[in-house]
């Protein structure tokens, strides 16, 4: 008994380790959406007080939070779509050509990833100074650009290298031209990576405080007027956002996740007599 | 040689030569990679070179004034005595922080990649789910939680692990967590994605030839996440040690880091020479620890 | 039917010193042969010896090195494949894992501009029998399902020649033989020319109309199956193709209408028709089903010629018993005998005379110094080491 007590626990410690650091990784996220409901007993203080939805029903109590938060969108919206089309084109020409100068093309996409941010941030600084360029929204966007290009490429490029090229040799033995090709069989099995690597993008440019924190002069972006706020008193509504910003995000997941098993089942619902006789072509 | 029946083809001899390659083909690639790679040189491959200067600027100038280039390399040794206590504290914080998250990350990564069965895809998404809120916005609920007057430091006083006035905030502990915590992901995904691929019918051979679990763990498990855990470790070790927003938000001036000196440099102090000097000096940390790392670790192909 | 296919001139299906070079290495070496319009072709051998590189080149995904591929009279090897009348099931299936199946059936159509396409795709469908199937995706059918899809895809846009890769490889043998019946029932009615690559002689045989053992890159023999089988062209193709007994020996020239041969120490002949060559280092080969057993020489049958041995192996198949025959000289020879209810079996270590009808027998070419080559039982691991 003993022993099968042992093997239980055996089996199932690491589920258990795993379990309570997921907790530790929620604890945080908890306390941010308990405080999105807080009504706070005093300034500065982060006790929890008492329920209210005033902070949701008003999450613009300052002006200029939220005024950093459409910022901070748009910017991640510039962001995003620039350095999704630069990222895609590279990761095509890097699994579907051979050219001279591959390795160094892949060390500039590797190393932005393997420098630390304060670096990039510190050396684009000193760029735009010596240039003389004035800092603010579009050297933010600039920057975001330049630090989500890489990832861009490695997302698409591990979909695409995954990608069975007997799939459009099979479609070009079927009539579709060189185009038809692209448009019909490779875009949407691509698509997935592309579409993963833009969220991943806007979430590295939306979240992004040290490179922005050099780059930006006096405009000011969610986490730069969130990090200003942390000196004097933090709203509540910082905490709304918060927690808006993650339901966004887990109902972005979900509605992908559901929409894949719920066409699965539709097809399997269809049903099937296997093994019926073959009708004969006339 | 014998193949009887093959049939005699007239313009044998007619081998015509390979089509010609469209030019367009050859080009093509450079055409694709040429608006990224200009962005990735312009932004940043030339700020690299133009930090590398600025950090040899002559360090009597200013930002209004101007700088002048006169080679100063007396800024590297200037910088790292003035502030080589925050650069040694950035890696004992980091590695204090990475110690702690392999111990909880691995067996986070292998439970959900071996043993969560059906909630693999859920439990995944948890890994990555907290980060979608942002950065600061966590590192401040951290703040809240370990706060004074919060439960969690009520807890620990009425069990005596904190003396009465024992605090949690504001303390180099606090500062390692904050970092633990923060970059904890990023360990956990490469983590995940090479223990996903371990073949469990490994282990029932490892055992059937005789091997304890440890053994086990210890000649295959391990051996195999090798990519992963390497992979994890770096993309954990180098944004934590360039990071200061945990020591600023949770830490006190005692616990700054190397990031919070170059910070204050650039936009408080406006000495950027220094800035610039202790920015390379960092960087060149980074560079000798993730080296000698790989040759240790021995899987170089990570990169 | 046939109206919806291409109207293109009908032709045979040509390669001429069609090569294929990855680097220094040849793939496929100076093929040339035709392929009569809708004949059913089979392309048989060895694993790596270069069926799919041919198939490819032919389809238009594999650009040769040098030669030709001749459709009726126009050279299309340098044509793109989406320009081509010739369709492909391939070896790895490639269904569109995006797509469900009936618009994986129905690519073909569309791309060339076809809007009504659900009766076809119903129609193959049901052909392939998968019908119902049509909103799966290919994810949700298993693997011979797959195999079916992918047969339909191609055989809907009735291409000039239909190029098969192993398409028959993933079923289980039921389904196999009903799919090979059905695929020889969809030739004959369609008239396609269909290129058929695969393993299974027995499917190579029953099906073609023409069968080529293909060895590193060329062709050894091409023919029909029954021909290639009773008279090999080359060694390799009388192991290939079934098992045969070879004796290495010398022919000494034509004597009449045989051609005398020296092996062993025993002299035999074979009849002239049926000897690729007549003079020099020869092997004298017998199927194993056509070397007969004997307990003496007294009883071997007039005009047959016989060699005397040992039995080392007896294993009881059902249909056959199949035995190894050690001779004088160490090598070990098999031979079937067909369990037709006469007489037990023989136990091992029972001495025994072989013998066949030189009728049987064939002579091909030998590389001088080479030894007798004779095949173990192809199942049984005994008696491969002397
Ligand atoms: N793209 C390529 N580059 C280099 N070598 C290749 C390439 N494609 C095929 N080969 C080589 O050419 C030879 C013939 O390959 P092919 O695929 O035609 O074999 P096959 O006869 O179809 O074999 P199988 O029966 O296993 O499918 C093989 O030795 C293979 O390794
Ligand atoms: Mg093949």
């Amino acid at each position: 008994m003993g022993s099968r007590f042992g093997r239980w626990i055996a089996d199932r410690w690491v589920m258990g380790v795993a379990l309570l650091v997921l907790g530790y990784l929620f604890l945080p996220i908890a306390v941010v959406i308990g405080l999105s409901f807080n009504r706070p007993s005093a300034r500065n203080t982060y006790d929890f007080n008492e329920f209210t939805l005033d902070n949701w029903r008003n999450p613009c109590a300052t002006s200029d939070m939220c005024d950093a938060v459409v910022r901070s969108a748009q910017i991640g919206f510039i962001a995003t779509v620039v350095s999704t089309v630069l990222g895609t084109l590279m990761a095509f020409a890097l699994v579907r050509h051979r050219f001279r100068g591959r390795a160094a093309i892949n060390m500039l996409i590797f190393l932005p990833m393997a420098t630390p941010e304060l670096v990039m941030g510190t050396s684009l600084l000193s760029l735009f100074v010596a240039a003389q360029v004035p800092l603010g929204f579009w050297t933010i966007v600039i920057a975001h650009v330049m630090f989500c290009v890489s990832f861009v490429v490695v997302t698409v490029k591990a979909r695409l290298a995954g990608m069975d090229r007997r799939l459009e040799e099979a479609a070009m033995d079927l009539y579709a031209s060189e185009w038809q090709t692209f448009r019909r069989i490779t875009l949407p099995l691509v698509l997935p990576g592309i579409v993963a690597a833009a969220l991943l993008a806007f979430s590295l440019s939306f979240d992004d405080f040290i490179i922005t924190n050099f780059n930006s002069a006096t405009t000011v972006t969610f986490p730069m007027w969130v990090w200003g706020a942390a000196g004097r008193s933090i709203p509540p509504q910082v905490n709304v956002i918060g927690t808006a910003m993650f339901a966004i995000a887990l109902l972005l997941v979900g509605a992908s996740s559901l929409r894949g098993r719920r066409a699965r089942r539709a097809a399997l619902a269809v049903p099937v007599a296997a093994g019926r006789p073959a009708k004969r072509l006339s | 040689m014998t193949a009887l029946a093959h049939v005699p083809t007239g313009s044998g001899q007619s081998a015509s030569p390979p089509a010609p390659r469209r030019g367009r083909h050859r080009l093509l690639p450079y055409l694709l990679l040429l608006p990224g790679a200009a962005w990735l040189l312009i932004f940043f491959a030339v700020p690299l070179v133009q930090l590398a200067a600025a950090s040899l600027y002559d360090p009597s100038g200013s930002v209004t004034t101007g700088y002048a280039m006169t080679g100063a390399v007396g800024n590297y040794p200037a910088a790292l005595q003035e502030y080589w206590p925050q650069l040694v504290r950035s890696f004992v914080y980091t590695g204090i922080a990475l110690v702690l998250a392999l111990l909880m990350g691995y067996p986070l990564a292998y439970g959900i990649a071996q043993k969560a069965g059906r909630w693999k895809n859920l439990l995944l998404v948890s890994v990555v789910a907290p980060m979608f809120t942002s950065f600061l916005v966590r590192t401040l609920a951290w703040k809240t939680i370990l706060s004074d007057n919060g439960w969690l430091v009520g807890l620990l006083r009425d069990v005596h692990l904190l003396g009465p006035d024992g605090r949690l905030l504001a303390t180099a502990g606090a500062v390692v967590l904050g970092l633990t915590y923060n970059f904890l992901p990023f360990l956990v995904l490469p983590l995940y994605a090479s223990l996903e691929r371990l073949d469990p019918r490994m282990l029932e051979a490892a055992s059937d030839l005789y091997a304890s679990p440890l053994r086990a763990f210890q000649k295959v498990t391990l051996p195999l996440s090798m990519p992963g855990l390497v992979a994890g470790t770096l993309l954990f070790f180098i944004p934590a040690s360039g990071d200061y927003i945990n020591a600023e938000l949770l830490g006190t001036p005692r616990d700054n880091m190397i990031g919070n000196v170059i910070d204050s440099a650039f936009l408080v102090k406006l000495n950027y020479p220094q800035g610039a000097a202790l920015s390379f000096l960092l960087m060149a940390a980074i560079l000798a620890v993730v080296f000698v790392y790989l040759r240790k670790a021995g899987t170089e192909e990570v990169l | 039917m046939r109206t919806m296919g291409h109207e293109a001139p009908a032709g045979d299906l040509r390669l001429a010193n069609l090569t294929k070079k990855f680097g220094v290495f040849t793939a496929v070496d100076d093929l040339s042969l035709t392929i009569p319009q809708g004949s059913f072709f089979a392309l048989l051998g060895a694993s790596g010896c270069g069926k799919t590189t041919t198939l490819r080149m032919i389809a238009g995904l594999e650009e040769p090195t040098s030669g030709q591929v001749l459709l009726g009279d126009r050279d299309i090897a340098r044509l793109r494949p989406y320009k081509r009348p010739v369709n492909t099931v391939f070896q790895s299936y490639a269904l569109f894992p995006h797509l469900d199946i009936t618009e994986n059936v129905a690519f073909g159509l569309r791309r060339r501009g076809i809007r009504k396409v659900a009766e076809q795709v119903d129609r193959m469908l049901a052909l392939v029998q998968l019908e119902g199937y049509g909103p799966r995706r290919p994810a949700q059918l298993s693997g011979g399902q797959q195999q079916r899809v992918a047969l339909a895809r191609a055989l809907i846009n009735h291409p000039q020649v239909l190029l098969l890769d192993e398409p028959l490889g993933a079923l289980d043998l039921k389904l196999r033989r009903q799919m090979q019946i059905e695929l020889k029932r969809i030739q004959t009615e369609v008239g396609i020319t269909f290129v058929h690559v695969t393993h299974d002689q027995e499917e190579a045989m029953t099906m073609a109309d023409t069968v080529a053992v293909m060895n590193a890159g060329k062709i050894e023999q091409l023919g029909a199956p029954a021909d290639i089988y009773e008279f090999p062209a080359t060694a390799f193709v009388a192991n290939f193709l079934g098992q045969s007994n070879l004796l290495a020996g010398e022919a000494s020239g034509t004597s009449g209408r045989d051609v005398l041969v020296s092996a062993h120490g025993g002299r035999f002949s074979v009849p002239a028709a049926r000897a690729r060559l007549a003079r020099g280092p020869v092997f004298l080969g017998v199927r194993p089903e056509k070397l007969h057993l004997v307990a003496t020489a007294a009883a071997v049958p007039a005009g047959h010629q016989h060699v005397g041995g040992v039995v080392t192996d007896a294993s009881y198949v059902g249909v056959s018993t199949q035995y190894l025959v050690k001779t004088a000289w160490g090598s070990e020879l098999s031979a079937f005998s067909a369990n037709s209810g006469l007489g037990g079996q023989l136990p091992v270590g029972t001495p025994v005379v072989a013998h066949w009808d030189p009728r049987h027998a064939f002579l091909l070419p030998r590389e001088p110094g080479e030894d007798d080559r004779t095949t173990p039982l192809l199942d049984e691991p005994v008696g491969v080491l002397p």
